[in-house]
């Protein structure tokens, strides 16, 4: 299992991906807003989404994890 | 009797030069390591150099050259030394004749004024020698200390091949560039072994000094390659951006036309909070091909590479907006400051490619310091003396103004392109502060949002790029295809900047 985390503090913009989903290598999977800035997540694994464990609204801080990777 | 005599040196020679036993040149082999003096033969124009203390420790057995080559030669036609360790002799470990070797090799740096390069591959220190290297006026210290002395004089370049242990990990740190090879390039203080042993953590080599690690996390290598060639070009391709010294210039060289793509005015998003990717830009004001990026794994949100525009070495330090909106953290801070020193201490032009909301809050930061590695960027960079062009992209909020060379840190010329933005913070911000109380009296959501949307404009127009300009606060505004050409004629004009450092030893800078 592996999991994607959250570079930095903000809130969650939107969720780009969802459960089941097969992520590759670079791809946008959740925009944070903080700092007044749009803020893409980009994955450096790939592989099949097990978890999603954020919504769009929700804070987090850095290194929180994003979604999980199985 | 005289051919006896040669042949008799050649001999004793030859069998030095081979280094190590058989079986320690068949375990670099298995490493995928080069012999010291292949690795010397590629740095070198033509594979030519002279070795000093080639004798070193002769009268011990199975210490030819006592682990370490010291050696003078010419890199792109200039005069360079080196210092590289040998492997195959006891690990690469410091002797006393080691470390008197090594000492002797910087001050005849020193002593010619040319950059020194280091070729790390060391287990440490000879325990068994320590009385005789260790604490004495010439014992190891004096090498760390003499790398001191010569920082910022002439440029000194490591080249990590291998563990670079204990005391030993301060040559890289003391270096101005560390390039690692990944897999057998380490650093450490404590091996796992000590680590196990004295504070119980259980962790991999690669885990506690790997190059990779150091890469991207750390910051303490600049350049993470995947081959000994890789490293040894990689190192001459930096050096080419280099003078000899610090009274020398860096050579100009034909000039290239950017790499063709897109235009900057459709690269830069006119809406202040939407990422692009800086590199593009880069690309489209550089010289084809002449980007040479350090510490590119490590804080990328802040792109510090050196570069030629009109074949005329700059240093360029640029926001990234695709990465943390290009907010500057510790780690960039750190990775900035020591870019800047670096470029200011050879004579390096810095052009600041601003697009930054500021510097990151939030408890996280505040407990790391971000006040004081923000000070030592805003330090370093208010410090160099060397021609600085502040460019505002987009935005340039804040602290971040002050950090990219903003008007009141005398940048020679501070540009701005029609999305520039300058404030204390952006609309929404600001918006919010001053009008929070009256917007929370708002009952009506339409209201309330029309309320917002008419303030954020008052203050847009307040900050407008063109009364900025009006004011004298930016020196002009240019079209983003003239970008490329303002620069070149700036660069040429300011070529003769020579400013006389102020009379005191040293500002008690913000570490």
């Amino acid at each position: 299992m592996k999991t994607i985390n959250s570079t930095m503090a903000g809130i969650v913009s939107n969720v780009l991906v969802g459960k089941g989903d097969t992520i590759e290598i670079g791809q946008e999977v959740v925009i944070i807003e903080s700092m007044k800035m749009q803020i893409p997540i980009e994955t450096e694994i790939e592989g099949v989404i097990s978890e999603v464990k954020v919504n769009a609204g929700d804070f987090i801080n850095e290194g929180d994890v994003l979604l999980i990777i199985e | 009797m005289r051919n006896t005599l040669s042949e008799t040196i050649l001999d004793k020679k030859q069998k030095i030069l081979a280094g190590g036993a058989p079986k320690y040149h068949e375990k670099l082999k298995e490493q995928k390591k080069l012999f010291v003096r292949k690795r010397l033969e590629l740095l070198f124009d033509g594979g030519q150099y002279e070795e000093d203390g080639i004798y070193a420790n002769y009268e011990v057995k199975d210490l030819p050259a006592d682990g370490v080559v010291t050696a003078i030669g010419k890199v792109h036609g200039q005069t360079v030394c080196v210092m590289a360790n040998d492997s195959t002799v006891k690990a690469g470990s410091w002797g006393a004749r080691t470390v008197e070797k090594i000492i002797r090799i910087q001050e005849t740096a020193e002593r010619l004024k040319v950059p020194l390069f280091y070729f790390v591959d060391s287990a440490g220190a000879r325990i068994t020698d320590q009385i005789d290297m260790f604490p004495n006026r010439r014992g190891a210290g004096r090498i760390f200390h003499n790398q001191v002395k010569l920082s910022g004089m002439i440029p000194q370049i490591c080249l990590l091949f291998g563990p670079s242990a204990a005391g030993g990990a301060y040559i890289p740190a003391f270096c101005d560039i560390v390039i690692m090879v990944d897999q057998n390039a380490s650093m450490y203080l404590g091996s796992p072994r000590m680590a196990e042993k004295v504070i119980g953590e259980k962790v991999t080599l690669e885990e506690m000094g790997g190059a990779r690690m150091h890469c991207t996390v750390s910051g303490c290598g600049d350049v993470l390659v995947f081959s000994e060639e890789e490293a040894i070009e990689s190192a001459r391709r930096y050096f080419s951006y280099f003078p000899a010294n610090f009274q020398e210039r860096p050579k100009r060289l034909p000039s290239f036309n950017p790499k063709p793509g897109r235009a900057l005015d459709e690269i830069i998003p006119t809406h202040q909070n939407a990422p692009f990717d800086m590199y593009e830009c880069i690309d489209s004001l550089i010289d084809e091909g002449s980007f040479y990026e350090i510490k590119k794994l490590f804080a990328p949100e802040l792109i510090t590479g050196l570069a030629r525009i009109d074949g005329r070495v700059v240093g360029i330090i640029a926001n990234q907006p695709k990465v943390k909106g290009g907010v500057l953290f510790v780690d960039s801070a750190d990775k900035g400051a020591k870019f800047i020193q670096l470029c200011d201490a050879f004579h390096i032009p810095l052009i600041f490619l601003a697009d930054v909301p500021g510097f990151m809050i939030g408890t996280k930061v505040e407990r790391a310091g971000i006040i004081r590695h923000g000070a030592k960027l805003i330090a370093a960079m208010s410090s160099a003396t060397v021609p600085k062009i502040s460019v505002i992209v987009r935005k340039a909020y804040g602290a971040g103004l002050y950090a990219m060379a903003g008007p009141a840190f005398d940048p020679d010329y501070c540009v701005a392109l029609p999305t520039a933005q300058i404030a204390v913070m952006g609309p929404e911000a600001a918006v919010n502060a001053v009008y929070s109380n009256k917007i929370n009296e708002i009952e009506d959501p339409k209201e309330r949002i029309a309320f917002i949307q008419q303030k954020e404009q008052e203050y847009k127009e307040h900050i407008d790029i063109y009364k900025l300009a009006s004011e004298l606060i930016v020196d002009d505004i240019v079209a983003p295809s003239q970008l490329r050409d303002t620069l070149m004629k700036r660069l040429c004009y300011y070529e003769t900047k020579d400013v006389v450092t102020t009379v005191r030893k040293h500002p008690v800078y913000p570490v």
